[in-house]
């Protein structure tokens, strides 16, 4: 069986909801990025022309995926990126991962918001009845 | 909401008995159509908060409250240090010191109208707003210190804006007892380029008309009038608070249970005040306040420099500054007795009565001015803190008028262009650099402000003293 690997968004009263589908643990978390970037901006938008390499740890899978998207968040402000392709390796407490994207043009890509941070509302990083995973959480815009 | 969850004090103040592990009781003012609409989240993140350590009285939440991170947005509630009080990363939130700031321009509508497309597209060229946008001062090392220590007393050292800005900002300007050490260098960075910047989401400069004086002594005392043309700027500490946000929400998430402390929500992450992480968070978060004091200066000095090309008559004297996601020290009255407490207002504005010695001389007499930010297209408000207020909130009031629906939801709702025209045959000009941002922001996915404020007038927290309409807004 094999479990669909996607994103998608899901409401919060002022915010919103970014949530990853896959296979594995890590394609629920590339696909969680990919829902946060596309808070932003269309993914499709972004060419993943330059790597960046992120590294986080944290005692459990939720923190961890809050960190992770707080890593991107952070790196796409201080570079003035946008990130659209995404391969991410898990072991145990730690996460590493390439992340490829695009210097941000205001011009070309019309960015809606920012992202302020990833936070622990509806914060979920579980197995699901179809055997895939879901990686979710509320990031504040 | 179910009503039944509550004991109904009067027509305007709800009661949640404690029960469980609540510490005090919650309370909610509002009206009963307000608190009817009212996400029933709102219910569980006031009764969460009663449960933290050191909660005095009660935990509180303002006619706009809405589902927040851990507390309300519209949360209030004040924690003793003597009695293992906690300070809490998720009640102050990610945007510290979000706040609005008022400044007048001694212009009237007929002023500006032959110019109103020009200042528009003069205000949106000069006025740094949305993601990617740069601030006009880059700071080095030295002077991010500087910065977070002085606030917006340093921005105006640095030549923007005057001496008499100061006394017309909470804190004078200068939040004490900041501690730039306790600020990371991933948050340094993060604010390096953004100094000076609007941001996005819900934050925006606008030009707006006096329409409406409801307390003539009050509006005389703050300067307004019918008419009147006044600016107002809705923005906070940018990334550096945002990242000290979330680097404080992890440290506190994990070291809760060495303290002992139970969290009935990870987003209420906390540390006792006398801990030492307690100590660098209330260091950190001060420095934030700083940050988005000398930001909101900046910007203030920018807006100037527009309207005096533009429009070379005017004078921008700042009315007021507020703050609106914050933890203060503050005296109050418990029981008879004055007592420090930390004051934490989430989405909540200080609304500090007639005679308090934190108002300026000018004010003193009238009560603190209190901005409420409507949305795009609705009114805005200027309203007084009260004696009352001080007794039942620890001098606090609502901050905005909330969404009323999901981004998504409003996406579906509206296309960015139709806003803009929309507004436009209103005679209001939006200038965006984001469609999509303008129709996540459409003022129709927000509540009714009117009803907010009307709800926090009848609850007696603050006295509304004036109606402003936007006519141009630059919204990030």
């Amino acid at each position: 069986m094999t479990a669909a690997t996607r994103w998608e968004h899901f409401p919060h009263g002022a915010d919103i909801g970014v949530r990853g589908l896959g296979a594995t643990l890590e394609q629920a978390f590339e696909q969680a990025a990919l829902a946060l970037t596309a808070v932003i901006v269309d993914p499709a938008a972004v060419a993943p022309k330059e790597a960046i390499h992120l590294f986080c740890e944290a005692p459990d899978d939720e923190l961890l995926l809050v960190d992770w998207l707080n890593a991107l968040i952070y790196e796409m402000v201080t570079r003035n990126m946008l990130f659209s392709r995404f391969e991410v390796h898990l072991d145990e407490e730690h996460l590493s991962a390439q992340a490829w994207g695009e210097a941000l043009e205001t011009g070309r890509h019309h960015p809606a918001v920012e992202v302020k941070g990833a936070t622990y509302t509806a914060l979920s990083v579980a197995r699901q009845p179809d055997g895939g995973w879901l990686a979710q959480c509320v990031v504040d815009v | 909401m179910d009503l039944a969850l509550f004991e109904r004090e009067s027509d305007f103040k709800w009661r949640i008995k404690p029960f469980g592990r609540m510490r005090v009781p919650g309370v909610i003012f509002a009206s009963e159509t307000l608190l009817r609409e009212m996400d029933a989240k709102v219910y569980e993140q006031v009764t969460n908060v009663a449960m933290l350590p050191g909660i005095v009285e009660a935990s509180y939440a303002m006619p706009d409250a809405h589902w927040g991170y851990g507390f309300p947005i519209g949360g209030v509630a004040a924690f003793d240090a003597d009695a293992g009080g906690v300070v809490s990363a998720g009640g102050v939130g990610f945007d510290i010191s979000c706040g609005v700031r008022t400044l007048h321009t001694g212009l009237h509508l007929e002023d500006i109208k032959a110019v109103r497309e020009r200042l528009a597209d003069a205000l949106y060229h000069n006025i740094p707003a949305g993601l990617g946008s740069t601030g006009v001062i880059r700071l080095k090392n030295a002077e991010m210190g500087a910065m977070l220590h002085g606030g917006a007393r340093w921005a105006v050292e640095q030549g923007f804006g005057t001496q008499t800005d100061l006394e017309r900002i909470e804190e004078g300007g200068c939040m004490r007892g900041a501690d730039a050490a306790q600020v990371s260098e991933q948050a340094k960075k993060r604010q390096r380029d953004e100094m000076g910047t609007l941001g996005s989401g819900n934050h925006y400069l606008e030009i707006q008309l006096v329409t409406d004086v409801y307390a003539p002594e009050i509006a005389a005392a703050f300067g307004v009038q019918v008419g009147d043309v006044v600016v107002s700027i809705h923005c906070g500490s940018r990334g550096l608070g945002h990242q000290i946000g979330t680097e404080f929400l992890k440290r506190m998430v994990l070291s809760a249970a060495k303290f002992g402390i139970e969290l009935p929500d990870r987003e209420l992450a906390c540390a006792p005040i006398d801990s030492p992480l307690g100590q660098e968070y209330l260091g950190a978060m001060r420095a934030a306040v700083n940050c988005a004091l000398a930001n909101r200066q900046i910007l203030t000095h920018l807006t100037r420099e527009v309207f005096s090309q533009v429009l070379p008559q005017s004078r921008l004297p700042l009315l007021y500054d507020v703050s609106h996601n914050t933890c203060k020290v503050e005296e109050h009255q418990v029981d008879g007795k004055t007592k420090k407490l930390y004051v934490h207002r989430k989405g909540a504005t200080r609304a500090f009565g007639p005679k308090h010695p934190d108002l300026p001389a000018a004010l003193r007499d009238a009560g603190q001015p209190v901005l409420i930010g409507g949305s795009m297209g609705t009114a805005s408000y200027i309203l007084a803190g009260t004696e009352q207020g001080m007794q039942l909130a620890y001098g606090s009031a609502c901050h905005g008028a909330g969404r009323a629906m999901s981004r998504h939801q409003a996406l579906r709702n509206w296309s960015g262009r139709n806003v803009v025209d929309e507004l436009g045959g209103r005679g209001i000009l939006i200038r965006s650099p984001s469609m999509r941002g303008v129709a996540e922001e459409a003022p129709g996915a927000y509540k009714d402000v009117s009803a907010v404020v009307d709800s926090a007038e009848s609850a007696g927290l603050a006295r509304k003293v004036a109606r402003v309409v936007p006519l141009i807004c630059i919204k990030g």
